[in-house]
């Protein structure tokens, strides 16, 4: 038992994606204009992730080692499409002001990096806890930074004023820049405290073409394209 | 061919891709280090892209919409994305291999690039026509390419400065991009 509670808090804590693996970034700066919305979307991609790892991680002795990748997209992209269908219905509030999102939800790289790194090496239970606790982790981190946003920027939090009607909301911070200025602010504290993090080379040792927003990102994904020997020739 | 117009200039400056809708973040903070990979970076997302977009859109109103399976939009599109940046690949380097090694290195990385399945997400959402969706696919990847090849031109110069200790990296990367942000918004007078 103690493994399973082992994975959620690793998830939410030691491996929090958002904060210390920053993984999935194009999500966290768009959607939490508002703490509701970060809410919101950090809960529907928990839901992917914890299908997708339990689904992965069955058919981890079925699928063939070398179309890993593209197999594992198609997994995400139908439970993407389910999830999608589903919130249309049941709650199209949401639907409507994720948008775009929730389909690019199959790109995000947290749940490629889950089922490459963890769902197809471990049991059926581990995997699913592992995708509870990252979607979790995820959760949080979308709707502290987005309290944070929605409270500073309009002054609310969740929709209900909380400020006195005298103070004026520094709006820019619900606007593109803002979410681009509080992840700075972000990374720059967890520098200066020298937390762990994927920016200050502690958290995540994976290092690629692809930087600090999604190191394990492109070294997961790169070999759906291209055997490696091909991208050297072409360095040649 | 006004409305064409229209869709280049709103795609490519006045929503730009990166800097309002946040699509394509991985590529435009890791591969901005130097004008050079920046400058290739953009032309292989504008060529991919302006292909993908293509591709999706003819696949959506000829296969998809008589079918009646528009919901199974995105697992379709991602895999025509992937097969098609291979396909790509392959062909440009029988083809073209002067353009295969300007571009090579950066195709693989593509396909994990949010923005091509966001544009053709964008275009079926937006009933956009074959010929929309291509300016439209073409107007958002030069929208990257432009503030990908700004980025680096910054990053460049930034590499000079005294930037504070805990800033350094990804920080000062960051602020910029808000910065390049809010100076984006001033085109929204455009239209």
């Amino acid at each position: 038992m103690n493994k399973y509670i082992e994975r959620i808090s690793n998830g939410i804590i030691k491996e929090n994606p958002t904060f210390v693996l920053m993984l999935g970034m194009c999500p966290t700066l768009a959607v939490t204009i508002s703490a509701a919305n970060g809410l919101g979307m950090g809960l529907t991609t928990a839901v992917v992730l914890i299908m997708s790892n339990f689904l992965i991680s069955l058919l981890r002795n079925i699928i063939p080692d070398r179309v890993r990748i593209p197999a594992y997209i198609v997994v995400v992209a139908t439970l993407v499409t389910v999830v999608q269908l589903l919130l249309q219905a049941y709650i199209p509030a949401l639907y409507e002001t994720l948008g775009l999102y929730i389909p690019l939800i199959v790109v995000n790289c947290i749940i490629l990096g889950r089922a490459e790194s963890y769902a197809s090496q471990n049991s059926i239970g581990l995997s699913a806890f592992d995708g509870l606790g990252m979607g979790l982790g995820f959760t949080l981190g979308l709707t502290a930074i987005g309290v944070f946003r929605e409270f500073i920027g309009s002054g609310k939090i969740f929709g209900a004023n909380i400020m006195p009607a005298s103070y004026e909301p520094i709006s820019i911070l619900v606007l593109a820049p803002g979410a681009f200025f509080v992840l700075a602010m972000l990374t720059a504290c967890q520098n200066k405290f020298k937390l762990r993090s994927a920016t200050n080379g502690s958290g995540n040792k994976e290092e690629s073409g692809c930087g600090a927003g999604c190191a394990s990102c492109t070294s997961n994904c790169m070999p759906i394209q291209e055997p490696e020997q091909e991208i050297d020739k072409s360095k040649k | 061919m006004k409305e064409l117009l229209v869709i280049l200039i709103s795609s490519a400056l006045v929503n730009n891709v990166v800097l309002s809708q946040f699509l394509g973040l991985c590529p435009f903070l890791g591969v901005s280090k130097r004008v050079e990979t920046a400058t290739g970076m953009g032309a292989a997302v504008i060529f991919v892209i302006t292909i993908a977009s293509a591709c999706t859109s003819l696949i959506y109103s000829f296969i998809l919409t008589p079918l009646k399976l528009e919901y199974l939009q995105t697992i379709v599109f991602i895999l025509v994305i992937a097969a098609l940046v291979q396909f790509v690949e392959l062909a440009l380097k029988k083809i073209t291999p002067d353009l295969y090694s300007a571009l090579g290195v950066y195709l693989p990385l593509i396909t994990t690039n949010c923005a091509v399945l966001g544009v053709a997400l964008i275009n079926v959402q937006k009933e956009y026509g074959f010929i929309s969706s291509v300016v439209n696919g073409f107007g958002t990847a030069a929208g990257f390419t432009i503030a990908i090849i700004i980025m680096a031109g910054i990053r460049e110069k930034i590499e000079f400065n005294d930037v504070p200790e805990a800033f350094k990296g990804s920080p000062i990367v960051l602020i910029t991009a808000g910065l390049m942000a809010i100076a984006f918004f001033g085109f929204s007078g455009l239209l």
